[in-house]
């Protein structure tokens, strides 16, 4: 990443210019916590005594006899899902800054969730606004948000999903910043935002790369993970990029495909891949997984798409419903829709050693799957 | 002379409007172009991008509409406001030049901040929130006058104009001698006199968005209004 925040031609800060101070308090804020020791001792601790962490990793023999197939098992931690290790580094973050209210945006809820457990943790105020197609479909995630004491703002205008909370969670941002720290779920945004996401779920790969050398004294062929916004493939990516010989593979949702079919546009503060039409005007997303219906991506995806280091694929709705029963019925872990995409491609690869992100579990996806 | 900007949503009525809007007293239009998630925008200006593309308004459509508009309203600054997007996909330098054959006297990209893409010649926008070394360095870089949001938040009338004006008008001033322009939340005509004591001339979005789907009657009437009430003004 370059000082200004470019990925390539990606990313920067395609922001209202009330933000841009927030931004550079963030940025100064971010690099005086990275190189401060006791930043990382206490995110540390807190992921050993509250996060859960570090979570394991589980064979999947039966899901895949063919193959090493293991799961980092982000399904474990704390809340359900690896959204957490973002909201508890963003969390200790924005205290440092000195902000006391939190604005977020969710889709599947897990990030909304995580965002409002670290905030009860933390006595910090928290209001997530989330999507009325996505509090229909993510039912379980709102009571929990709302029991931990977060406010759930819903959006009812455009898609109704996690495109227009995104856009009202940064609109709220605009007009509170002095008091306010955004907390984005995703490693998408202006910078620096897309760096300090990546930075804090990167422990996905440190562990997993520690844990695959443990169990198979080598490391893996592939390493795969479901992308929507794209914040645990970048974790666990960030692990194994310096491996040439590891294969970096993303799976996103065939009719939310911002890698596969999107165009270079600007969304939601950044410059990436987005599903965009000729005009630049965003065009909507689709899929059974509420967490992948996002027409943007991350802009270090699409950089490392475009650089060749990592590909990127889809699976369809029905495909990851067939890997969401499998993984059940056959391994005793129900995994969350987000990642039944990874592993719905990650089963029919010709590679033998394979490590899928599983980053979440699927419990909020009860109604959606046995409605069909 | 304190000068009046008003905002109109790029549509079909546009070039008639924004002509009853000069009737009024309007000294400068600024056409929308709508952009599907416009993060500056409060709802109403938010639900007339919606409208004017579910319409068809896209980025061509719009440079004929700033070309029909400047037909009608002689030598006027025309000034096309609308979102990276838009210019990303349009192609940057393309759009700087299309939008001046079509009439426009400049751009304003509201979710560009100084520092991004300096090649694009543009009137900047500077917040409540701003250092001062960043108003220095928006004045430094803006075409011809600058746009000061008046309060920290997105576009929309209030029940009152900010308090943070006042302080960034002395901000401003202390950096520049370019003409400021006061926008946001401003919505009345006494809100309007109390900005125009501050800065150079004030910008009326969000209301005037509302009064334009009455028709160019009702626009020009409500514009007048707002003329009267900043040449009440004492320079």
């Amino acid at each position: 990443m370059t000082s200004t925040g470019l990925y390539g031609t990606y990313g920067g800060r395609y922001v209202p210019e009330t933000l841009v101070p927030a931004l550079d308090e963030l940025e100064a804020g971010w690099l005086a916590a990275r190189s401060d020791e006791s930043f990382q001792a206490e995110l540390d601790e807190l992921g050993r005594t509250f996060a859960g962490r570090p979570t394991p990793l589980t064979r999947a023999e039966r899901f895949a006899p063919d193959k090493r197939l293991y799961l980092k098992r982000e399904d474990l931690l704390h809340t359900g899902a690896h959204k957490l290790n973002n909201a508890l580094g963003q969390a200790v973050l924005a205290q440092r800054l000195g902000k006391r209210r939190i604005v977020a945006e969710t889709g599947a809820g897990q990030h909304g969730v995580a965002t409002a457990t670290v905030c009860a943790r933390f006595g910090l105020e928290c209001v997530v606004y989330m999507g009325e197609e996505d509090m229909r479909r993510q039912r379980p995630n709102v009571e929990r948000m709302q029991l931990l004491g977060a406010e759930v703002r819903p959006v009812d205008f455009g898609t109704r999903t996690l495109k227009e909370a995104t856009s009202e969670a940064i609109r709220d941002w605009i007009t509170n910043v002095e008091t306010t720290h955004y907390l984005i779920g995703s490693c998408v945004g202006p910078a620096p935002y897309p760096e300090i996401v990546r930075e804090l779920q990167a422990v996905l790969g440190r562990e997993s790369r520690d844990q695959f050398l443990a169990a198979e004294a080598r490391l893996p062929e592939v390493v795969a993970a479901c992308v929507g916004g794209g914040s645990n493939a970048i974790g666990m990516f960030a692990g194994f990029i310096d491996d040439e010989g590891v294969r970096l593979l993303g799976v996103e949702a065939a009719h939310a495909a911002s890698l596969g079919t999107g165009n270079a546009a600007v969304l939601h503060g950044a410059r990436s891949s987005v599903l965009a039409d000729e005009d630049g005007q965003i065009i909507d997303a689709h899929s059974i997984s509420a967490g992948l219906d996002y027409p943007g991506v991350g802009p270090e995806h699409a950089w490392l798409r475009d650089s060749g280091r990592a590909e990127y694929v889809s699976a369809s709705d029905d495909e990851a419903l067939t890997a969401f029963g499998d993984l059940t019925r056959l391994e005793g872990i129900i995994p969350a829709l987000e990642p039944a995409h990874a592993l719905a491609r990650a089963r029919e690869l010709q590679e033998e050693f394979v490590l899928v992100c599983l980053s979440g579990r699927g419990d909020k996806d009860l109604a959606e799957v046995l409605a069909r | 002379m304190k000068k009046l900007v008003i905002y109109l949503m790029s549509g079909r009525e546009t070039p008639k409007l924004a002509a009853a809007a000069v009737r009024g007293g309007a000294d400068l239009v600024e056409l929308g172009f709508p952009f599907s998630d416009p993060l500056a925008d409060g709802p109403v200006i938010r639900r007339a991008a919606e409208r004017a593309l579910s319409e068809g308004m896209r980025t061509r459509t719009c440079l004929e509409c700033l070309s029909q508009t400047r037909e009608l309203v002689g030598d006027l600054p025309l000034v096309p406001m609308t979102y990276s997007a838009l210019l990303e996909a349009y192609g940057w330098e393309r759009f700087a030049v299309d939008a001046r054959a079509a009439g426009a006297t400049s751009v304003i990209v509201a979710d560009l901040p100084a520092g991004e893409r300096p090649e694009l010649r543009r009137i900047q926008l500077v917040a409540p929130t701003s250092t001062d070394e960043r108003l220095r360095f928006a004045a430094a870089a803006t075409d011809g006058w600058l746009y000061l949001v008046t309060l920290t938040g997105t576009t929309g009338a209030r029940s009152d104009l900010s308090p943070e004006l006042a302080e960034l008008v002395r901000r401003a001033r202390a950096v520049t001698g370019l003409p400021l322009y006061a926008g946001f939340g401003i919505s009345t005509p006494d809100q309007a006199r109390a900005a125009a004591e501050l800065a150079d001339g004030i910008v009326v979005g969000s209301r005037a968005v509302e009064v334009a789907a009455l028709g160019p009657k009702a626009l020009q009437a409500y514009v007048r209004s707002l003329r009267d009430a900043i040449d009440s003004v004492v320079p």
